[in-house]
């Protein structure tokens, strides 16, 4: 069982975030982390293939400035090796654009499974894992909360707003995990140094045989047109407690449908 | 000290997996006196955290000591002294003379599996009439063909209830002094061994401490760790590890209590303002930030002497010395500006100004550093 898993690397969520005044486009400079998203990506593909008894786990990255950081930690969890799409022609590329990167690069591995996350941490698109199963002509199963391998099939249960449902679908097949599903381990001291020596395969657009003018700002079909400030958060509500307090905050919550 | 991507990357799995495991049941811990040792251990030695330094052929991760600087600093975050304490037991103070002089059969037996988490130890030298000055220990181990037997007591034992083994300091010869002490490894189902009380301590309380009791209680000669009669140098030794993992965890757990005070202080108000809009306390934590960051690269300077294979006696007893009573300085003054809700034993500070005293007497008392100090620059007459 060789799985590919999707795995996209961000600026640390803790720290400040800047968008770019003019393209409206997230800064991305400096040292990016693994989006704890693809996390559980990562520890689902490490237990199917450790469950089929054999197969490995190949990362599938596309970054600015050859940036590995993410995907040592994803490697030191125990994924066999990356492929890294970094080329300064990809710059502003859009949703669309990455999924045909990603796709281009994940037919190189020749995977059984696809899995990403349901979006990113730092895009919120959550449109990629479709269009990668579009691209690559492959089933396409949206946020997956357990995952059976049978045969030549898959099952999962698919969360939706009421409880779940059950899919099965032929391999190979693009799916989207849910976060929280399983819990990522950390990785060992040993995962750590042995990540060290993994083999990350960079690769620029021209490899992947990709137009040039396809990708990109140029390539862009989606245009970020405004960006508008959050609305600052009003002060709270104080309410004083003459010994009825619970029952306003009952009604409170009443008043929200929270009960 | 160079911190690599490595040392960032071990640095996030130790953080998250001591908050996962660790933090949470802190308070509970505490309440208790006493902290799951066995299952805790399990899991720090499956991510390689209890051999650290030691050899891959005992489970050791042969990693260099820059690493247990790490693990140590966040050890001490985490925000449970007790825990911690007591993962340094298991990792710098009991088995350090055991991976250095021990044999390759005694090493198999109860070095891997400490390693492995699969065995609780403890380190037993302090005696009821013996504390910082070990030459005075009474406990011994009279010679019976290829055994020992073992008479005498052990006091302040941290894991003492849990521990299946113990790093033992006895008196195996009438020398007398530091002379003809030897260093065993005693295993605790050994009949005639007993945990005569669970001590009540002031701090760190998640962590259990015992006095323990010998009597014609049974070891192999084979159990000695190196040569016989050399236990007092060895464990002389031991202690410069269990002194610079002491100041590792203090570093850490320092710098958190920083950043704690510093995130309620700004938002607590008096006086129409947030308390950290006070100058006085401004520079107050900038005073003691300014001398936690001085103490922070002196312990990688020793970390980086002991790497270099350099005797770390000074820097170890200057760094623990300074680390006490910075600790002590520290944990008041955050108690201090907490106010009435920081003498509560729900704020943290409570807890803190509790724990921190133990550092200025544990692994040499401050006056024991001074003492050692004082004769290696020759201040003395």
């Amino acid at each position: 069982m060789n799985v590919v898993v999707c795995v996209k690397q961000i600026p640390d969520p803790a720290g400040t975030m800047k968008l770019d005044q003019s393209s409206h486009n997230l800064v991305r400079e400096g040292k990016l982390i693994l989006d704890e998203s693809d996390s559980y990506g990562v520890e689902m593909g490490l237990q199917l293939a450790e469950q089929a008894g054999g197969g490995e786990v190949t990362l599938v990255s596309m970054a600015p400035n050859s940036e590995t950081s993410g995907l040592r930690t994803a490697l030191a969890m125990g994924a066999a090796r990356a492929i890294l799409v970094s080329d300064p022609g990809l710059a502003g590329t859009d949703a669309l654009g990455t999924a045909k990167v990603l796709a281009a690069a994940i037919k190189r591995a020749e995977p059984d499974l696809i899995l990403t996350a349901t979006e990113s941490t730092d895009g919120y698109t959550g449109t990629i894992p479709a269009q990668i199963a579009e691209l690559l002509g492959m089933p396409s199963v949206t946020f997956s909360k357990k995952v059976t391998i049978s045969g030549d099939n898959v099952t999962v249960e698919r969360q939706t707003e009421e409880g779940y449902e059950e899919v099965e679908v032929p391999l190979p097949a693009v799916l989207s995990v849910t976060a929280g599903v399983v819990e990522p381990r950390y990785p060992s001291f040993k995962g750590i140094m042995a990540a060290k020596g993994k083999p990350v395969d960079e690769l620029k657009v021209t490899d992947l045989g990709i137009d040039g003018s396809a990708v990109g700002a140029s390539g862009a079909r989606q245009e970020v047109t405004a960006v508008t400030p959050a609305e600052a958060r009003k002060a709270g509500e104080i309410v004083t407690d003459d010994g009825d307090g619970f029952q306003q905050i009952i009604s409170y919550l009443e008043r929200i449908k929270v009960i | 000290m160079l911190f690599t991507e490595e040392h960032d990357s071990f640095r996030r799995t130790v953080r998250g997996l001591l908050e996962r495991e660790v933090t949470p049941h802190a308070d509970e811990w505490e309440e208790a006196g006493h902290f799951p040792a066995h299952a805790l251990f399990k899991t720090l030695g499956a991510h390689g955290l209890l051999g650290l330094e030691y050899d891959p052929a005992y489970g050791g991760q042969g990693a260099d000591h820059s690493y247990a600087v790490i693990l140590g600093e966040e050890l001490g975050r985490m925000g449970c002294p007790g825990v911690a304490m007591a993962v340094g037991v298991q990792t710098d103070m009991a088995t350090p003379s055991l991976h250095r002089f021990g044999s390759p059969d005694l090493k198999e037996k109860y070095l891997g599996p400490a390693i492995r988490g699969e065995m609780v130890t403890s380190i037993a030298v302090t005696e009821p009439d013996a504390g910082s000055d070990v030459a005075g220990i009474r406990t011994r181990a009279a010679r019976d063909g290829d055994q020992w037997v073992i008479n005498g007591s052990k006091l302040y034992i941290t894991n003492g209830t849990q521990a299946d083994w113990l790093c033992l300091l006895c008196r195996t010869s009438d020398e007398g002094g530091y002379r003809g002490m030897s260093q065993i490894v005693f295993p605790t189902d050994t009949p005639g061994f007993a945990v005569s009380r669970k001590l009540d301590k002031l701090g760190n309380r998640s962590s259990d401490t015992a006095e323990l009791s010998f009597t014609d209680a049974r070891v192999p000669v084979t159990n000695t760790i190196g040569e016989i009669g050399r236990g007092f140098q060895q464990q002389m030794n031991q202690f410069q590890n269990e002194r610079m993992s002491a100041v590792y965890n203090s570093v850490g757990g320092m710098g958190r209590a920083l950043e704690r005070t510093r995130e309620y202080l700004k938002q607590r108000r008096a006086f129409g303002a947030p308390l950290l809009a006070n100058q006085y306390i401004q520079f107050k934590l900038a005073e003691l930030a300014a001398e936690l960051d001085v103490l922070r690269h002196y312990t990688y300077a020793c970390a980086e002497a002991y790497i270099a294979g350099q005797d770390t006696t000074r820097f170890a007893t200057i760094a623990k010395l300074k680390a006490g009573r910075l600790q002590r300085n520290l944990a008041d003054t955050c108690l201090q500006f907490h106010g009435g809700i920081g003498y509560m034993e729900e704020t943290w500070t409570a807890r803190y100004f509790r724990d921190s005293r133990l550092l200025s007497i544990g692994g040499g008392a401050d006056e024991v550093m001074l003492q050692v100090l004082s004769r290696l620059d020759g201040f003395t007459a």
